[in-house]
């Protein structure tokens, strides 16, 4: 029998939802982690581990892995660090990735480090020195807000040494080489500000990759909804026909290419869904058209955000579809986004939603 | 010898298996203090201090009531207290 377990990162502490094949009845567990803020939490499908990403206002920041699906938990920050001098910190871990048998993990200020023993130590990876825009990304005062330095991890689930990290505020890089070199992938993208560089300077929110086209990616940007057909080597603005062109989170469908999830959000102050009414948008041909999907979600004084790492989709034939609010609910679907139902609703501001299937 | 009395914050000592919440340390000073704690319960210190090394930012010692640093003295039967000193819901 299988058990679906969505992973929620929120800002006191990571909490299991779990279900079974049919996604109809939900148990809600947790805080975990002793309820530090967890940017981020991941299944390792291949150990069976799962993996938080914390970083505590008092204790620093640690990675936190369980064995047991989320039950028990203990934390590791051996390694967690630039160095002994103290010049450049770690202020916090907001990333997590696992590809072949090591876990990556990125930090802020923009860094990756890597475990190859399943979370209990860890060695600085990369720090990107060099990319263009690294000259400035450690100043305080380029900082974007929230300060997440590595925003999102991508692995390639054919190739372990090759993964994608976006640089908040600066752009989508990729390795081929496990971090020895990185192409920025950000040519076609809009960008309504001055940039330094040609290659940089874009502010990428979300990026997926398709898992049935390796070729075709998807990203949420600060202004605009973008594709490529090229795995990253240039993007087309897909934006035409959303009611917004800003979002943080962005989902794709595990079956078909051309499906592709967003929830565009109010661009100012609010950063929440539109009027008040709450609604996740699909494309089912990569981006020419686009439908709101609202059945069962509120329309009524629904003032809701979605962060970047908030929504996700399932590998089931129907797959689900799941998102997490900065005001504490989770919402899912089991038929591809058509009907939502509310899974929790007063769970702390949640950061991210991933999801496990489990025999 | 130096057996201060050391006290550690409620967030701390949930970390660490049976690690209480006082405890006596034998140690000159409060970097040492934390050496000690971190032999028997290996992690803490990178919990309490950062590179530098220094105490974390959010981290406050109390030696006798006086707002200590890591190369502070602990005298005989001081009291060491070990504060998460920041506020917040």
């Amino acid at each position: 029998v299988s058990r679906t377990l969505l992973l929620v990162g929120t800002r006191k502490g990571c909490f299991v939802l779990e279900s079974d094949a049919d996604r109809q009845d939900w148990s809600v567990r947790g805080p975990y982690c002793e309820s530090w803020p967890v940017y981020h939490a991941v299944h390792d499908a291949e150990s069976g581990a799962m993996y938080a990403a914390a970083a505590s206002e008092w204790h620093g920041s640690a990675v936190w892995r369980s064995a047991d699906l989320g039950e028990t938990w203990e934390l590791s920050s051996a390694g967690l660090a630039y160095g002994e001098d103290g010049e450049r910190k770690v202020s916090k871990v907001s990333s997590l990735a696992v590809a072949g048998g090591r876990v990556l993990v990125g930090a802020e200020a923009p860094g990756i480090f890597e475990s190859g023993d399943g979370g209990e130590t860890w060695s600085l990876l990369t720090t990107l020195a060099g990319q263009p825009g690294s000259e400035a990304w450690d100043d305080p005062a380029n900082q974007p807000p929230g300060h997440l330095g590595i925003s999102a991890l991508t692995t390639d689930a054919a190739d372990p040494s090759r993964f994608w990290a976006i640089v908040q505020g600066v752009g989508l890089f990729e390795t081929t080489d496990f971090a020895e070199t990185w192409t920025p992938r950000n040519r076609g993208l809009r960008a309504d500000w001055p940039r330094e560089h040609e290659e940089v300077g874009f502010c990428v929110h979300r990026f997926v990759r398709s898992p049935t086209d390796p070729e075709r990616m998807y990203q949420q940007n600060h202004v605009g909804v973008h594709r490529s057909d090229d795995c990253g080597h240039s993007w087309v603005e897909i934006t035409d026909g959303l009611p917004s062109e800003f979002g943080f989170a962005a989902a794709a469908h595990p079956h078909d290419r051309d499906t592709f999830y967003v929830i565009p959000l109010d661009p100012g102050h609010a950063r929440c869904m539109p009027e008040g009414q709450a609604a996740v948008w699909r494309t089912r041909d990569a981006g020419e058209s686009w439908q709101r999907l609202d059945r069962g979600l509120p329309q009524r004084d629904a003032h809701l955000g979605v962060l970047r790492a908030a929504m996700t989709v399932d590998p089931y034939d129907v797959p689900g579809v799941y998102f997490g609010t900065s005001t504490g609910q989770v919402f899912a679907s089991a038929d591809e986004g058509e009907s939502w139902r509310e899974l929790a609703g007063y769970l702390p501001p949640v950061w991210s939603v991933e999801v496990a299937v489990v025999e | 010898v130096t057996v201060a009395e050391l006290r550690l914050p409620p967030t701390l000592t949930p970390l660490f298996r049976d690690l209480p919440r006082r405890l006596d340390v034998d140690a000159p000073t409060v970097d040492a203090a934390i050496e000690e704690l971190d032999r028997a319960w290996p992690g803490v210190r990178d919990r309490l201090c950062e590179p530098g090394p220094v105490l974390r930012q959010h981290i406050h010692v109390y030696v006798d009531r006086e707002r200590a640093a890591l190369e502070t003295p602990i005298g005989a039967a001081s009291r060491v207290d070990v504060i998460a000193a920041i506020s917040g819901g």
